[in-house]
C-alpha cells in the first residue's frame, strides 16, 4: 500500500488547488473526473414544455441516437427560470417508462384477456362503431319539432392534458357528427 | 405575482401542486410582501408563508364575505377606483329583494324548477324597466343551470340588451349596487367568521389588515386559488366573492393584483378556451341550446347585443369565422353559415349526467383521452358501473389505467358486483404520444401559449390524439362518402384536409394557422389575420378560436416564440404568445387612474401618453389604442366605440367591473353563504341550509349524508377534505407508472390530528378505514399536528385530508384506494362542477372489508344514519321562507 503524502491531505489540497470550499476540483474523485453528463453527449436539444401541472415550466429534452435520454429545466424560461418540480425532473420516465403500452389492445365482449390488433384495423373497427351507433342513437328534432340534429349514444372525456391543436380536431370532428356530450377535466 | 405586496393564497396549496410557481410568491416574499396561506390544512405552502390560518373546508364566503364587510365597514374601500370603475353606482331594478330580506333566498326563486328567474336582480332602466338579457330576454335559471351557461363567461360578462345604466354617483340610493352590497354583508362579522370558519377573531383581524394596509394606489394584493374553491357546489361564488373584494380594493387589471387561478393540467385553460366540453364552442361562445338559440340570428343576439359595450358585441363576426373555418366555402349567407350544421342541447349533458344516461344504456360509445375517470372523477363507482353498461369504449393513454382494466381488476370485480364473464363492453385500448413525441401547443394557468417541438417520433403503435382523429375523422368520411343522407353533411362538408407529413400524419402548426384565421377574400385572401379585431360578420374571414386570433399573425407560430427571460423585462412578451393579442394583465387600463395617469410610480403599468394620444406602457393596453380618458361617447354606439375612456372592462356589457352580478349566475347575484351538500354544521346566518340552486342526484348510488342537525348527521361526523401531492399527478395516470415518483409516494394515506386519532383510536402508521355515504376505503394513518381541530359552532369539527391519486388495479407500480369513490355528485349550479373538497364521513382503525362484506359495512352505516336518496336534497330547508317568496 502506497504511503500517503501529506499532500494529498484534503485540507492541503483544498489550499494548494485554490477550492477554499472543498466542493470541486480537491474532492473530485478520478472516476467522477472521467465521466461526463448525458446531457453533454446528446445529438440534440429540444425545447418542450412540461405535461404536468399548467404552470408550463420550460423543458429541454435531450436526445441520442433517436431516444430521449434525459428532460431538463430550460434556464431560458420566464416562467421556470430552469427548474422542474418532482413530476417534471421525473419526465424522462414518462417516455421511457417500462410498464409503458406501445400496443393496441382489444377486448372483446365477455373475454378475460387483452389480444393486440393491428393499428389500422383498430381505428377501422372504431369509425365503423362510430357509424353505427351514431346511426342507431340520432335523434333528429325534440318532441316540439325542434332541430337536435344530434347523437346522445356517443361520449367523450379529456383533453386537459392535450394540445390546443388536438381538442380543435376533437371538438370539430365530434360536433360535426352531432355528438355532443364531450367533456374535459376542466369540468371537474 | 411577484409585484404584489400582499399574497393571500386561498383554496390551494401552491407550493405543493405548482413549486415552480410558487418561486414567484418566494420571490414576492422576499421583496417584503406578506404572505397567508388560508387552508383546512398545514402544508408546506403554509410552512413558508408568514401565516397560516386554518379554516373549515366549504366555509370560504363567510371569510370573504366578512373582508368585504370591513373593507366597507372600516371605510378602507378605494373610493376612485370603485366610483369609476365598478358597477356601484349603477341602480338595480326597484323589485330585487335580497338574501338578507328572504332566509338566504334572493328574489325570483321558483320552487317547482328549483331555480331562479333572475329578472328582478336586473339593472333599473329609465322608466321603471328592467335592463334584460338581449335576443330571446333573460334566461330562467333552470335553463341557464342545465347548458352551465357560466361557464360561458371565461372571456368576458354575460350581455344586456344595453348599457344605458341609471347610477347615482353618490352611492347614496338605496339601490345603488354600492348600498345592496354593503347591506348584504353586514351580518358577515368577525364573530360570524368564528362561529362558522372556526378563525380566531385576531386571525380575522391580521388577514383583514394585511390586506387592506396593502391595496391602494401605491400597493397591490394578489389572491390566488385553485380547486380548494372550484369543486363546491357554489364554487364560483367563492371566486366572485374575491372578485368582489379585489374591486373594492383597487386591485383588479393592476401589477401584483388580481385573482391567479392556478390550474392543474398543462392544458386545462387550452381545454376551456378551446374546448372539450358540452356546453362550448371555441372562444367561449356557447353550444346553441335548441328553444333558445334555434335560429342564427337567436343565437348570435343572445350572446351580445350591438347595443351593448365591449367587443362581445361583435359575436356575429367571431360565430360567422368559426362556422367559415370549419365548413368552409359550406358556410354561406344564404344558409346562415352552415348553423343547422350544429348540433343543440337541450338539458344538462355534462360528464356526470353523461354517465347517469350510461346507467341507463342511453350511450353506447365512450372515448376516454389521456383522463382516468375510474379514479379521478367523484363517485368512483358510479363511473365504473356506467361504463360497464357500454357497447364499445376507447382509451388512450400512455399507461394501462384503471379506466382501461376496470373489466378485469376494478373493485367491483372484488365486490362481486361485476363478473368479468358477464361485461359485455368491447375495450379498444390505444395507445398514445407523450409532449416530447408531438408538436403542438398547451395553454397554461395565465393564458400563454407555448409551443413545443417534437423530439422523437413516437414508440411502436403510438399516436397523437391530433392523428388518431384526423385518421378516424378521414375513416368515418370515407365510410359515408356518397351518402345523401342529409344528417350526414356536416361531416362530409367539414374542412378536413391538413397537410399531412411523409407518414400521413396532419402538421399541427397546418391546425394552428386554421385556429389563427384567415383573410377569404380580397387582396389577403389566405393570408393569417393579425388581431380579432380584424374578424368579419360577412363571410370574408375564417377563425377557428377568435381570442387565439394572432398567434399566427403573419404566418409565424408566436407560440412557439422563444426569446429567453434574461433578455427581456419581467414582462416577456416575447416568449410565447398569451391570449388575447399577447396582453399578459387583462383589463390593464386599470392600472392607470380615470384621467390615465398610473396610480402610483410604483404601480405603473399602462398609461395615457398624451402627446401620442395613446396608451402606451409595458404590455399590450387592453383598450381601444386611441381612446382618451376623459372620451364619454354616446352609449347608443354599441361595441367598442360605445367604451368610455373609464371603462376598463372591455368585455363587460357595461364596461365596468361588476360587484353585484344583474346576470350570468344562476344562484344569486351576490355571494352567499351556504353549507356544502354535505356539513356537520347548520347555517348560522341563513334558514336555508345549503345553495337551493345546486345539482343534486339524488339515488341510491348517489346517497348524501344529512346535513347540520338533521337527525343521523352525526353518523357522518367528520369532514374530509382532497388533494394532491407534488409526486403525484391527479388519478395517476402520468405518476403511478413512473418508477421515482411511485417510490417517493408509495401508498394512499389519510391525514388526521392527534386528538382525532386519540378520539377514534388510531394507531400512527397503522391503518384506518374511512367510510361516506357512498362507499368506504382505507388509507394508512398519519397523525400530525397539521390538521388543526377547529372549534366550530360550539363544537369541535375534526377534518380528514386525502390525497387521490391511487385507484384499484393491478397495472400500475402502485395501487390504492381511491379518495374519489367517496366522494358523491352534487353540482355547483353554474358550471356543474362537483363538490369534492368537503363532504362527510367517518373514520374507524383497520383495513376495510373485502367482498360483499364492503357494501355491508356501507349499508349498515346508511341504515343507521336513516338514509334515502331525499336526505340531504331538499331544495328549501326553511319552509318559513316559502312565504316571502311571492315578493
Amino acid at each position: 500500500m502506497a504511503r500517503r503524502s501529506f499532500l494529498q491531505w484534503p485540507v492541503v489540497r483544498q489550499v494548494t488547488s485554490g477550492d477554499l470550499l472543498g466542493r470541486g476540483p480537491s474532492v473530485t474523485s478520478p472516476h467522477t473526473q472521467a465521466i461526463t453528463p448525458r446531457t453533454a453527449t446528446a445529438d440534440r436539444v429540444v425545447q418542450s414544455v412540461c405535461p404536468y401541472c399548467a404552470v408550463g415550466c420550460g423543458q429541454r429534452v435531450y436526445v441520442k441516437d433517436e431516444k430521449v435520454i434525459q428532460i431538463e429545466g430550460d434556464p431560458d424560461s420566464p416562467i421556470s427560470r430552469g427548474r422542474l418540480c418532482p413530476k417534471g425532473s421525473a419526465s424522462e420516465q414518462l417516455v421511457n417508462s417500462p410498464g409503458r403500452q406501445t400496443s393496441v389492445l382489444y377486448r372483446a365482449p365477455r373475454s378475460t384477456q387483452w389480444q393486440t390488433l393491428d393499428l389500422d384495423t383498430a381505428i377501422d373497427m372504431v369509425a365503423d362503431r362510430f357509424i353505427e351507433t351514431r346511426r342507431r342513437t340520432w335523434e333528429q328534432e325534440d318532441e316540439e319539432g325542434r332541430l337536435l340534429r344530434r347523437t346522445m349514444g356517443i361520449a367523450s372525456l379529456g383533453g386537459a392534458t392535450l394540445d390546443n391543436e388536438e381538442n380543435y380536431l376533437i371538438k370539430k370532428l365530434f360536433t360535426a357528427a352531432g355528438a355532443v356530450q364531450i367533456e374535459n377535466q376542466a369540468r371537474i | 405575482m411577484a409585484n404584489a405586496d400582499c399574497i393571500v393564497i386561498q383554496g390551494s396549496n401552491m407550493a405543493e401542486c405548482h413549486p415552480v410557481g410558487y418561486q414567484w410568491v418566494a420571490e414576492a416574499k422576499a421583496r417584503g410582501a406578506k404572505v397567508i396561506h388560508v387552508d383546512p390544512r398545514f402544508t408546506r405552502t403554509s410552512a413558508v408563508a408568514d401565516k397560516h390560518i386554518p379554516i373549515r373546508a366549504g366555509s370560504d364566503v363567510v371569510l370573504l364575505g366578512a373582508l368585504i364587510n370591513y373593507v366597507i365597514s372600516h371605510d378602507l374601500w378605494f373610493k376612485e377606483y370603485v366610483s369609476a370603475y365598478t358597477n356601484a353606482a349603477t341602480l338595480v331594478h326597484a323589485d330585487y329583494r335580497d338574501a338578507e330580506d328572504l332566509g338566504g333566498l334572493f328574489s325570483g326563486f321558483d320552487p317547482e324548477t328549483g331555480a331562479y328567474d333572475p329578472s328582478s336582480w336586473s339593472y333599473a332602466e329609465e322608466g321603471g324597466d328592467t335592463i334584460d338579457e338581449p335576443g330571446p330576454g333573460t334566461e330562467h335559471g333552470s335553463d341557464a343551470s342545465d347548458r352551465a351557461a357560466g361557464h360561458q363567461f371565461g372571456s368576458g360578462g354575460p350581455p344586456l340588451e344595453h348599457a344605458k345604466v341609471q347610477r347615482d354617483e353618490t352611492l347614496q340610493d338605496p339601490r345603488t349596487v354600492f348600498q345592496i352590497v354593503k347591506r348584504h354583508y353586514a351580518r358577515y362579522t368577525p364573530e360570524m367568521v368564528q362561529q362558522m370558519c372556526g378563525i380566531t377573531t385576531e386571525d380575522f383581524e391580521y388577514m383583514a389588515r394585511a390586506i387592506t394596509e396593502n391595496s391602494g394606489r401605491d400597493r397591490t394584493t394578489c389572491f390566488a386559488y385553485a380547486v380548494g374553491w372550484t369543486q363546491h357546489t357554489l364554487g364560483t361564488q367563492f371566486i366572485r366573492a374575491a372578485a368582489i373584494l379585489q374591486l373594492l380594493l383597487g386591485n383588479m387589471g393592476r401589477p401584483g393584483g388580481g385573482i391567479m387561478a392556478l390550474r392543474g393540467h398543462a392544458s386545462i385553460q387550452g381545454s376551456s378556451d378551446i374546448p372539450t366540453l358540452f356546453n362550448l364552442l371555441p372562444g367561449y361562445l356557447p353550444m346553441p341550446s335548441a328553444g333558445r338559440h334555434d335560429t342564427f340570428r337567436e343565437f348570435v343576439e343572445a350572446i351580445g347585443s350591438k347595443k351593448q359595450k365591449g367587443f362581445w358585441a361583435e359575436a356575429d363576426a367571431y360565430a360567422i369565422s368559426l362556422l367559415k373555418a370549419w365548413w368552409g366555402d359550406a358556410a354561406t349567407k344564404e344558409n346562415d353559415w352552415a348553423y343547422d350544421y350544429l348540433p343543440r342541447l337541450n338539458g344538462p349533458h355534462g360528464t356526470y349526467q353523461t354517465v347517469m344516461s350510461m346507467l341507463e344504456d342511453k350511450v353506447e360509445g365512450y372515448f376516454v383521452l389521456g383522463q382516468n375517470p375510474a379514479v379521478g372523477s367523484s363517485n368512483g363507482r358510479m363511473q365504473r358501473m356506467g361504463m360497464s353498461h357500454l357497447k364499445w369504449l376507447v382509451v388512450r393513454d400512455l399507461n394501462l389505467i384503471e379506466s382501461a382494466t376496470w373489466w378485469k381488476d376494478g373493485p367491483e370485480i372484488e365486490s362481486g358486483e361485476l363478473r368479468t364473464e358477464d361485461i359485455e363492453t368491447e375495450v379498444f385500448f390505444m395507445p398514445a404520444a407523450t409532449h416530447v413525441e408531438k408538436a403542438g401547443s398547451f395553454t397554461q394557468t395565465q393564458r400563454l401559449l407555448q409551443w413545443r417541438h417534437q423530439a422523437v417520433a413516437p414508440p411502436g403503435q403510438c399516436q397523437s390524439e391530433l392523428q388518431f382523429f384526423f385518421l378516424l375523422g378521414q375513416k368515418i368520411r370515407e365510410k359515408l362518402a356518397g351518402s345523401t343522407d342529409e344528417r350526414d353533411r356536416p361531416l362530409l362538408d367539414l374542412t378536413w384536409d391538413y397537410p399531412v407529413d411523409e407518414h400521413g400524419d396532419p402538421e399541427p402548426e397546418a391546425v394552428l394557422a386554421e385556429i389563427n384565421g384567415r383573410h377569404l377574400t380580397g387582396p389577403d385572401a389566405g393570408k393569417p389575420l393579425s388581431a380579432y379585431t380584424e374578424l368579419r360578420a360577412d363571410g370574408s374571414t375564417s377563425s377557428g378560436c377568435w381570442i387565439y386570433t394572432g398567434v399566427y399573425a403573419d404566418g409565424v407560430n408566436h407560440a412557439a416564440n422563444r426569446k429567453p427571460g434574461q433578455e427581456q423585462g419581467p414582462v416577456a412578451p416575447e416568449w410565447g404568445w398569451a391570449w388575447p393579442a399577447n396582453r399578459r394583465v387583462l383589463y390593464n387600463r386599470a392600472s392607470a387612474d380615470p384621467a390615465g395617469k398610473p396610480w402610483s410610480e410604483r404601480k405603473k403599468y399602462v398609461w395615457w401618453d398624451q402627446e401620442k394620444g395613446q396608451w402606451v406602457g409595458d404590455d399590450v393596453p387592453d383598450f381601444p389604442i386611441d381612446r382618451a380618458p376623459g372620451s364619454r361617447p354616446d352609449p347608443e354606439l354599441g361595441g367598442s366605440a360605445a367604451l368610455a375612456g373609464d371603462d376598463p372592462f372591455i368585455m363587460q356589457a357595461d364596461g365596468k367591473g361588476w360587484l353585484f352580478a344583474p346576470k350570468g349566475l344562476v344562484d344569486g347575484p351576490l355571494p352567499t353563504h351556504y353549507e356544502p351538500q354535505e356539513s356537520p354544521v347548520s347555517n348560522a346566518l341563513y334558514p336555508q341550509q345549503q345553495n337551493p340552486g345546486r345539482m343534486t342526484y339524488g339515488r341510491k348510488d348517489n346517497l348524501s349524508a344529512p346535513s347540520g342537525g338533521s337527525p343521523g348527521a352525526d353518523i357522518y361526523p367528520y369532514v374530509f377534505t382532497t388533494y394532491r401531492l407534488t409526486e403525484h399527478h391527479t388519478a395517476g395516470g402520468m405518476s403511478r407508472w413512473l418508477p421515482y415518483l411511485s417510490e417517493l409516494q408509495p401508498e394512499m394515506f389519510c391525514e388526521v390530528s392527534p386528538e382525532l386519532a386519540a378520539e377514534r383510536g388510531l394507531e400512527p402508521f397503522g391503518w384506518a378505514t374511512i367510510i361516506s355515504a357512498r362507499s368506504a376505503i382505507e388509507a394508512k394513518v398519519l397523525v400530525t399536528d397539521r390538521m388543526t381541530p377547529l372549534t366550530v359552532a360550539g363544537h369541535t369539527v375534526h377534518q380528514i385530508g386525502l390525497p387521490y391519486h391511487w385507484g384499484v388495479g393491478t397495472n400500475a407500480i402502485v395501487s390504492g384506494d381511491a379518495a374519489n369513490d367517496l366522494l358523491g355528485v352534487t353540482l355547483d349550479p353554474n358550471v356543474q362542477i362537483q363538490e369534492s373538497k368537503a363532504a362527510s364521513c367517518d373514520i374507524r382503525p383497520g383495513r376495510r372489508p373485502r367482498g360483499a362484506d364492503l357494501l355491508a359495512l356501507v349499508a349498515e352505516y346508511q341504515a343507521r344514519a336513516g338514509i334515502t336518496p331525499e336526505t340531504g336534497n331538499a331544495r328549501i330547508t326553511d319552509p318559513g321562507s316559502g312565504s316571502t317568496l311571492e315578493d
